[in-house]
């Protein structure tokens, strides 16, 4: 792994990098905001404790929260740490900064496209919604400027990894030698499954549904446009989960006071996650009709071995903390535990993220169980879940890394750790309230989704404790979670004004206690893994998206055939996807 | 390449746990007989669901002794039958439910039973479950469907034998009336 030298800060040595990481940090949080607020309102609303708006608005306020901290937070801060992190790791600045910004913009345009057809739901008037959900699941129709908007951020983001891409082939020509260092590792295998995956979720935008919503087609055939979502819908989680791990790998060890274990391992775990993110995409949708048993036990078995990486993972964290806390004079089986730097935001939000990912982990393994699954799906469990992976060893990473990183680009110190350290205890807080309560709503069978669980024909019942009880803790935790990220814009907030220093933040991070040395080259020959890659996809998807399209009335529904002019627009993004696919591979190879 | 010991050990317990679960729901799937949901249910037209032999007149028929047929259309945003009509079945049974949706995707849930289901415009679900004893059961829509989404349930309910055939052949009775 490539160091900062001393002295020389991230700003002031790469400061046109610095200000596309603080751009994409700044987005981040506004959305964050935004998205959290929405979050409030919603678990205010759907207990009963106060209702500001009518319930027909509540899947505006949902489909805000869900585009707005699912996919803008999470990706502009994810873009922002891996521009870091290739400069960073290749020393090096990227090739051209007029490109950067070129895709910053794009997915800046895309992001405002989606979320004024977002609000303007909120005006009956104005003819303008998306109340389609962060799923958009068709026949549900968006105003066309929401998928154009989705559209672009896509592209936009394809444009970043093109641009950590650039400038790994001019470090390779520097360096025709060396390993890749193990963060832009990272980064460029997280790209890879993204350029996999978000073809699914194009083609799906692009093809079916701008066409459609313009009125260029009559119908969409919608198990197909639910299915390409899900072949995108999976992997996005990793995509969300991957920056988090390269802080937990690169960064977390170094906060705790030592360094990591095993550069070999970690390159191994970003491999598994290239491999198995996108073929398991389908066990979202167990309960399909129009999807054979056979195509849906695939998708079981991928996705349990997909729990691999992630156990690997939580070896390595761990084995990694726990070498920093006895390198700090931490002894015993457990008592090291006291010896971690508990004070430090950074290193506590991380650490409590970790905590909660694992189990997370858990409740994901339910889901993953094909035929227990029946239990849970679409219940209150499923959110209940998610907010514990994307909602806090996601979220909370990101926040936590925010004290570590945001002076790294600023140049100014951190503004206060204690309130820090409040706000990521203040999440952990909030979110045992609120997720533990829905994953039991969710037993109980509470949908999720609706604004209001409370029916006419029926009571729902919970074994232990009371359904009230379980709308108490929601509100309650929501309310923590709101505050806490309140509590986090304040601090940035006034970090970001604050004076220039010059040591914001110790900013060096140590070698890895093994190496790369000793781990075979192949790892990283990145053209074979991609092959691979796409070979599983090929076996996963083709057959079951042969049968929806087959038995489901053709590509758009209701037995219409295929329009020559869309056959051509096909053969056309074929064409492209396929030169632009070998052109990476060049790259790669 | 160099693997601790201790990395060792943790990796093949990683891998028990991975095989055991496939195990555990492979043996649900095959010994329990838990079936998934999948396209033994067949296609249908949503644009012409009003004409369908089975969907355009929607709910129970029997197929057999203590054996019977239910079709289920969701639309924005009620269950027919269930919402206006409770959906009524005998004790003792064994049914068979179709399910499919008229206008967007929505979501088939029987309340505290593990009877959940998608309802895909063009697919027609098809699950089969036992009702034991007569009661109520609540039924709801667990997928988002649209502004009035929340209003949308119905229920359920299971009646002793003589009570269905009773209110069944009165049904019939009408249907032919009808016709």
């Amino acid at each position: 792994m490539a160091t900062a030298s001393g002295g020389s800060e991230f700003v002031d040595k790469f400061p046109d990098e610095a200000a596309i990481v603080k751009a994409s940090f700044l987005i981040a949080f506004v959305s964050l905001g935004i998205g959290a607020f929405f979050g409030l309102i919603q678990a205010l609303h759907r207990t009963d404790v106060l209702r500001v708006i009518d319930s027909a608005d509540y899947y505006t306020v949902l489909t805000g929260h869900g585009v707005l901290l699912a996919i803008v937070f999470t990706i502009f801060f994810l873009c922002g740490v891996f521009h870091w992190a290739i400069a960073r790791s290749l020393d090096r600045p990227a090739e051209s900064a007029l490109f950067s910004w070129a895709w910053v913009g794009l997915m800046t345009t895309g992001t405002v496209l989606a979320t004024v057809a977002i609000l303007g739901g909120f005006v009956p008037n104005l003819g303008m919604s998306a109340d389609v959900l962060f799923t958009f699941y068709a026949p549900l129709q968006a105003h066309p400027i929401f998928y154009i908007g989705l559209a672009m951020f896509i592209v936009g983001t394809w444009l970043s990894g093109a641009d950590w891409f650039l400038s790994y082939r001019a470090w390779r020509q520097d360096h025709p030698d060396e390993r890749i260092p193990l963060q832009t590792f990272m980064v460029l295998t997280t790209m890879i499954m993204w350029y996999i995956s978000t073809l699914g979720v194009a083609v799906s935008v692009v093809f079916f549904l701008i066409p459609w919503s313009l009125g260029l087609i009559e119908s969409v055939n919608p198990l197909l446009t639910r299915t390409l979502f899900w072949y995108f819908g999976h992997p996005i989680v990793y995509f969300w989960l991957m920056p988090a791990y390269l802080l937990w790998y690169t960064v977390l060890p170094k906060l705790a006071g030592g360094r990591l274990f095993s550069d070999p391992l970690a390159r191994v775990v970003f491999l598994l996650f290239l491999l198995l993110s996108t073929p398991v995409g389908i066990h979202h949708q167990y309960l399909d009709p129009g999807i054979a048993e056979g195509f849906k036990f695939i998708a079981m078995t991928n996705t349990m071995f997909l729990l691999l990486p992630s156990l690997l993972t939580a070896f390595t964290v761990v084995a990694s903390v726990e070498h920093g806390a006895r390198q700090r004079g931490g002894k015993g089986y457990l008592r090291w535990l006291g010896a971690l730097p508990w004070r430090d935001p950074a290193f506590t939000g991380m650490a409590l993220a970790g905590a909660m990912f694992a189990a997370g982990g858990f409740s994901g393994m339910i889901n993953a169980g094909m035929n227990i699954n029946y239990l849970i799906h679409n219940t209150l469990w499923v959110p209940g879940h998610f907010h514990l992976t994307v909602g806090t060893a996601v979220a909370l990473t990101m926040m936590a890394g925010s004290y570590w990183l945001v002076p790294q680009v600023t140049g100014t110190k951190l503004y206060s750790r204690p309130i820090g350290l409040l706000q990521v205890i203040m999440w952990f807080v909030g979110m045992v309230f609120m997720s533990n309560a829905m994953h039991r709503a969710g037993l109980a069978g509470i949908p999720r989704r609706t604004a209001e669980p409370q029916y006419q024909n029926f009571e729902f019942l919970t074994p232990i404790g009371s359904i009230f009880e379980l709308r108490v803790q929601i509100a309650l935790g929501g309310t923590l979670l709101f505050l806490s990220v309140v509590l986090f814009l304040f601090n940035i907030l006034l970090t970001s004004l604050g004076e220039e220093s010059d040591r914001p933040v110790d900013s060096y991070l140590p070698e890895p206690l093994s190496g790369p040395e000793g781990s075979p080259r192949i790892l990283d020959n990145l053209a074979m893994w991609t092959g691979i890659a796409a070979v599983l996809v090929v076996l996963a998807y083709t057959l079951p998206l042969a049968g929806i399209i087959q038995n489901g009335g053709g590509l758009f529904g209701g037995g219409l055939p295929v329009p020559a002019t869309v056959s051509a627009g096909f053969d056309l993004v074929m064409t492209t996807v396929t030169s632009a696919f070998n052109t990476l591979w060049g790259v790669v190879a | 390449m160099e693997i601790h010991a201790y990395e060792k050990l943790w990796l093949a317990l990683a891998l028990v746990l991975i095989v055991g679960f496939i195990g555990t729901i492979t043996y649900g799937a095959a010994g329990a007989g838990i079936d998934m949901i999948d396209d033994k249910g067949g296609t249908v037209d949503p644009a012409t669901l009003d004409q369908h032999p089975k969907f355009g007149d929607p709910g129970i028929e029997q197929n057999g002794e203590n054996s019977y047929d239910v079709y289920v259309v969701a639309r924005q945003f009620v269950f027919e039958p269930g919402t206006t009509e409770p959906l009524r079945v005998p004790a003792g049974s064994t049914v068979t439910f179709h399910v499919t949706a008229a206008d967007v995707i929505h979501g088939f849930e029987v309340v505290g039973t593990n009877a959940n289901t998608m309802a895909i415009p063009g697919q027609v679900a098809e699950f089969t479950v036992q009702f034991e004893e007569p009661g109520e059961y609540g039924m709801l829509c667990n997928e988002y469907c649209g502004s009035g989404h929340h209003v949308m349930e119905g229920k359920i309910v299971v009646m002793e034998q003589e009570e269905f055939d009773s209110w069944y052949e009165q049904q019939q009775a009408q249907g032919e009336a009808e016709n």
